[in-house]
């Protein structure tokens, strides 16, 4: 292998031996970030987490440190909750579900971290319904935590109380956005609120400030406040700090996650270094880099972006889709986006209107159906989609479904409506003469 | 028609253990305790609608709409097993399409079975085909009750219906 992962989050991940229990945790060096942390001044995390420039890392890639300081402790008189988003289900997706099921105290003892800087005396944990037994787990890690002082009241002698509670979904999509799952947890039908005004910072859960962060966001707090901000932000890029979960799915030789520095390694490092090629000696055919929300890369494409130079001056480069560093802005540069660090690969065998039908009824099944563009939009490119692929569209129809997507995305509440127009925006405007051939042909799928 | 449950001791104490975990909004117990009532009696019927209504303070129509809405609670019983197989993306492109159908052969389901489960004639099983489950790397996935399963063929698969049969 090429490029040599590092472990920061996935340190103890699959390593023989190592247990889900406070004490396996706790002899590996658990918890002694807390004891650190407790003793720091609130204000002074907060400045190390802002120092590291982390992003979020559930898709938007929001700096975590701008997202606690729009709540200004000397202002605000109300409580502040906590939630932690464990909503894992964006396609291709499957980091946090190693974390819960494998290292949850990692994720219990980043989230006291974040909870006691941002003065949080109760917080949530949001999972997904179809984790079952990651709730459970992530329950008897909060039982664990209280029994050992370091969750409940009074920790570690401190004067300092927090509660965690496990809170789970049951099956939407949607309560990954924000404020879809505030809402949810609210007990309510997870309609994303518009913003302005209810940012969660200002108008959250029971209308009080609140941070949502992502399972991975929370790990890395502790990696933070441990190496301090400055260190952390040596890690990776500049503005694309720290390292990143990847998760490979589709046509590898070896599907998995891995755990490097943000951008250390191209795009076709990761694919053809890392996870061992595409499968059966097969050719590249797409890629969709960061979750099915992301728009698709076709192999063979070549992209113009600004590259620093070694000189500090910018320079216009082109590059080659397997060229393509996984960080943020050079994703964002080429007009997809790094996402939830979700990798689909396709291999040259692939329909692309059948792939784009799959992803597209994905959309339509998750669609809240709140704003009209998007619940009616959804609905309509997955029929077109499914028709096209079947064979049984015309020529035209392409256009149409083109078309829908344009009039989706910047017309919604929630990002939603990007999330399911870009998938076809790409794929029709890159594959058109596929999807134009099959349309019309009858083929079967 | 629907018949009327029995509603336990048990089942009242970890319903009132549950609502503590909200101590600002009530309202914000309704997921879990739907949660809690499909575990205990296998889907959210009218009157588990109306006794987690009375029990948080809301009205029906407040907990139903939360029943049609998030697709895990259904309002009407699924199989003694049940079988729900990732339909989105990596697991497609990894055989989840091929695996549902040989499993509906393998059971006896008819019926369609996207999002909502089919149920075999003698109630023993059902299948659905779900979205992402997460675990993308390792497909097809499946879950069958509250158990997850991935890399699952069909000889695998067939495996599974035997030892959960």
């Amino acid at each position: 292998m090429a490029i040599a992962e590092t472990r920061l989050i996935f340190k103890h991940i699959d390593s023989p031996g190592y247990t889900i229990d406070i004490d396996c945790y706790i002899k590996n060096g658990g918890y002694t970030t807390l004891r650190k942390a407790i003793t720091m001044k609130t204000a002074e995390i907060i400045s190390e987490v802002k120092t590291s420039g982390l992003r979020g890392r559930g898709g938007a890639g929001f700096p975590t440190g701008v997202k606690w300081g729009f709540i200004d402790p000397t202002k605000n008189t109300k409580p502040v909750y906590l939630i932690c988003n464990a909503d894992e289900s964006e396609p291709g997706t499957f980091k946090d579900r190693q974390i819960i099921h494998k290292d949850p105290h990692q994720l219990i003892e980043g989230m006291i971290i974040s909870c006691f800087a941002n003065n949080v005396k109760l917080a949530y944990l949001y999972i997904r319904g179809e984790f079952p037994e990651g709730a459970k787990i992530l329950e008897r890690a909060c039982e664990e935590a209280r029994q050992k002082n370091l969750l409940g009241k009074n920790i570690l002698d401190t004067g300092y109380d927090l509660e965690i509670y496990i809170h789970r979904g049951a099956g939407a999509y949607i309560c990954g956005e924000e404020t879809g799952l505030i809402e949810s947890l609210e007990g309510k039908r997870a309609y994303p609120r518009i913003k302005p005004p209810y940012f969660p910072a200002v108008l959250g859960l029971y209308m009080c400030p609140t941070i949502v962060n992502n399972v991975e966001t929370l790990c890395n707090v502790i990696h933070i406040v441990k190496m301090g901000g400055a260190n952390f932000a040596k890690l990776g890029k500049p503005n694309n700090t720290g390292t990143r979960l990847l998760c490979v799915s589709g046509d590898v030789v070896k599907p998995g996650y891995y755990e490097f520095e943000v951008g250390a390694l191209t795009l076709g490092q990761l694919i053809y270094d890392v996870c061992g090629g595409i499968k059966n000696g097969k050719k590249l055919k797409a890629i969709i880099p960061g979750g099915s929300s992301a728009k698709v890369l076709k192999a063979g494409e070549r992209y113009k972006i600004k590259q620093k130079q070694a000189d500090g001056t910018m320079a216009d480069v082109e590059i080659a889709l397997e060229d393509i560093p996984m960080d943020f802005d050079t994703m964002a540069a080429v007009g997809s986006m790094a996402g939830s660090g979700g990798v689909i690969v396709m291999d040259e065998t692939r329909s692309m209107p059948d792939c784009l039908a799959n992803i597209s009824e994905f959309y339509a099944h998750e669609s809240c159906g709140q704003c009209t563009p998007c619940r009616e939009g959804s609905l309509w490119m997955k029929k077109i989609t499914t028709r096209i692929r079947d064979g049984k569209a015309t020529v035209e129809d392409v256009g149409v479904l083109k078309n829908v997507a344009d009039n989706i995305a910047g017309r919604t509440i929630c990002a939603f409506g990007e999330a399911c127009s870009w998938p076809v925006q790409s794929f029709v405007t890159k594959f058109k003469e596929e999807f134009e051939t099959v349309a019309g042909n009858g083929a079967k799928k | 028609m629907s018949c009327e449950f029995k509603i336990s001791q048990e089942f009242v104490k970890k319903v009132d253990e549950t609502i503590t975990h909200y101590p600002v909004s009530k309202r914000s117990a309704s997921l879990p305790l739907l949660h809690l009532w499909q575990e205990e009696f296998g889907y959210v019927s009218n009157q588990g609608v109306e006794w987690i209504a009375s029990k948080l303070d809301l009205q029906p129509i407040n907990v139903f709409e939360l029943v049609t809405f998030y697709p895990m609670f259904r309002d009407k019983p699924a199989g003694k097993i049940q079988f729900r197989v990732c339909r989105t993306l990596s697991c497609a492109l990894a055989g989840g399409y091929e695996l549902f159908d040989h499993l509906k052969k393998n059971c006896q389901i008819e019926g369609d079975g996207h999002h909502g489960p089919a149920v075999s004639p003698d109630g023993k099983y059902s299948i659905e085909f779900v979205e992402c489950l997460a675990s993308c790397g390792s497909g097809p996935v499946l879950m069958i009750n509250d158990d997850f399963h991935e890399n699952v063929s069909n000889d695998k698969a067939n495996e599974l219906v035997k030892k959960y049969g």
